[in-house]
């Protein structure tokens, strides 16, 4: 489909557009496409009636694929756990307590405190993003075409390319991180971490001249760790895609750099096993960190 | 890069991942694990304490054949002694033994020979008598001198 019909950038901007399922006011659309005389629930047809939809829309393609990753990951990991015996493992098993064993040992080598919820996100988390990010080494034009022949024209088959996943994880992390932070150090003892540090003074008043300041330093240092965990993650992912999108062009530009190409996308793939992989680690080991901080008075 | 309704569903999608995960997943398969570590190890301390207990009887074991040794020697030693001592019983027994039958027979000999003494004596008389009696066939009266012929006889 590259090339014959599309410029380059439109090439490109269609493999970024989602299939957005969304609540459209009434107006007129991607250059007369879609005329809505009235508004109301419906797909998308280009990213501008996507952009119209504002919050009130859906991503169809980052919840489906997402949501099968994730379902594909439990499935496995329930039928291993189901088959647990204490004997000899068998090889399904063997893989998942190979992972599980990383898993605890990372938990382990971060954590200091007790508490079971980690654990079982960190596996969550890993194995989950890994999965999604996976989905970064299908050639980019292959799920698109396929469904384009089911008649959906929008399909972003790698969920960790939307912010909205990224931020979907992160922001569960971080009302993780406040509810534990009050858990253990109170609602004072949250609030006091806020606003009396990094500067404090014995005079009373001058304490309360910093409070301002602390507090604006430790807010941004808060807030700072859901964004960088969703936007790390959401810039590799999006700028690995993009690398493929660019390079599937090629495929369009005559045989040579049709070949050209094809050596480029084994070698990104190959490069970017280690890029999604890490990712993973690096989103999982993040939480465990913030976690350990939220229970750890500093 | 639109932020909608998707996070929020993602939002959810990720709790309940995580829930299920905690239940079904996670817990059932460290307790697996744990259980499996458990059994490694008590199957080790096993082990352990069958070579110990190995060891030990193989001490025992040591310990009784020691005896058993020292048994057999001092019921060999006891053996040899008694058979010296029966050797000895028998051999005085049969010196005793030998001094009766010696003894016996001597005194066989004496009465046997002082038997044929007094029939040789009596003989001696007889035969003193009767030849006494063939040269004085007329002059000497048996009965009136039987002293004489006693006295005789008495003489051999």
């Amino acid at each position: 489909m590259a090339g014959d019909t599309l410029t380059s950038s439109e090439y490109i901007r269609h493999h970024l557009t989602n299939l957005v399922y969304g609540n459209l006011p009434a107006g007129n659309y991607c250059d007369g496409h879609q005329v809505v005389t009235e508004g109301g629930w419906q797909l998308a047809g280009c990213s501008e009636a996507a952009k119209a939809m504002g919050f009130n829309a859906i991503h169809l393609d980052t919840m489906f694929w997402s949501i099968t990753l994730g379902v594909l990951f439990l499935y496995v990991f329930k039928k291993a756990a189901d088959a647990a015996t204490t004997g000899i493992p068998g090889g399904l098993q063997n893989f998942a307590e190979w992972i599980i064993e990383f898993i605890d040992q990372s938990v382990r080598g971060s954590f200091s405190s007790r508490n079971d919820l980690v654990a079982p996100l960190s596996l969550t988390i890993f194995v989950w993003i890994f999965l999604m990010n996976l989905m970064d080494l299908v050639p980019v034009d292959v799920i698109p075409a396929l469904s384009q022949l089911l008649g959906i024209h929008f399909m972003k088959v790698v969920p960790t390319t939307d912010p909205n996943a990224t931020f979907g994880m992160a922001i569960g992390v971080f009302i993780l991180v406040i509810f534990y932070s009050i858990r253990i150090k109170g609602v004072g003892g949250f609030v006091g971490e806020l606003t009396l540090q990094p500067f404090s003074s014995s005079n009373a008043l001058v304490n309360a001249l910093f409070v301002p300041v602390n507090f604006i330093l430790e807010f941004v240092s808060l807030i700072s760790k859901p964004v960088s965990l969703a936007l790390r993650l959401f810039g590799n992912m999006y700028a690995g895609e993009m690398i493929f999108i660019l390079i599937a062009i090629m495929y369009s530009a005559g045989t040579f750099m049709g070949l050209f190409g094809g050596v480029l996308q084994l070698g990104w793939a190959i490069f970017h096993i280690l890029i999604i992989t890490l990712q993973a680690f690096i989103f999982m080991t993040l939480t465990i960190v913030y976690l350990d901080m939220a229970h750890n008075e500093h | 890069m639109n932020i909608n309704l998707t996070l929020i569903g993602q939002l959810l999608t990720f709790v309940v991942f995580v829930w299920f995960t905690m239940k079904y997943v996670w817990t059932p398969i460290m307790g697996a694990l744990e259980e499996r570590r458990k059994g490694i190890a008590d199957g080790l301390a096993a082990g352990e304490r069958g070579q110990h207990e190995r060891e030990l009887a193989k001490e025992r074991a040591k310990e009784v054949l020691h005896d058993a040794k020292g048994q057999a020697s001092d019921i060999l030693a006891q053996a040899q002694k008694r058979a010296a001592e029966i050797v000895d019983e028998a051999k005085s027994n049969a010196r005793v033994e030998g001094e009766r039958i010696l003894t016996a027979a001597r005194s066989e000999i004496e009465q046997e020979t002082n038997r044929a003494r007094e029939q040789l004596r009596e003989k001696v008389a007889a035969l003193a008598v009767a030849g006494a009696e063939k040269i004085l066939r007329k002059e000497i009266n048996a009965e009136a001198h039987q002293d004489i012929v006693d006295s005789l006889a008495k003489e051999i």
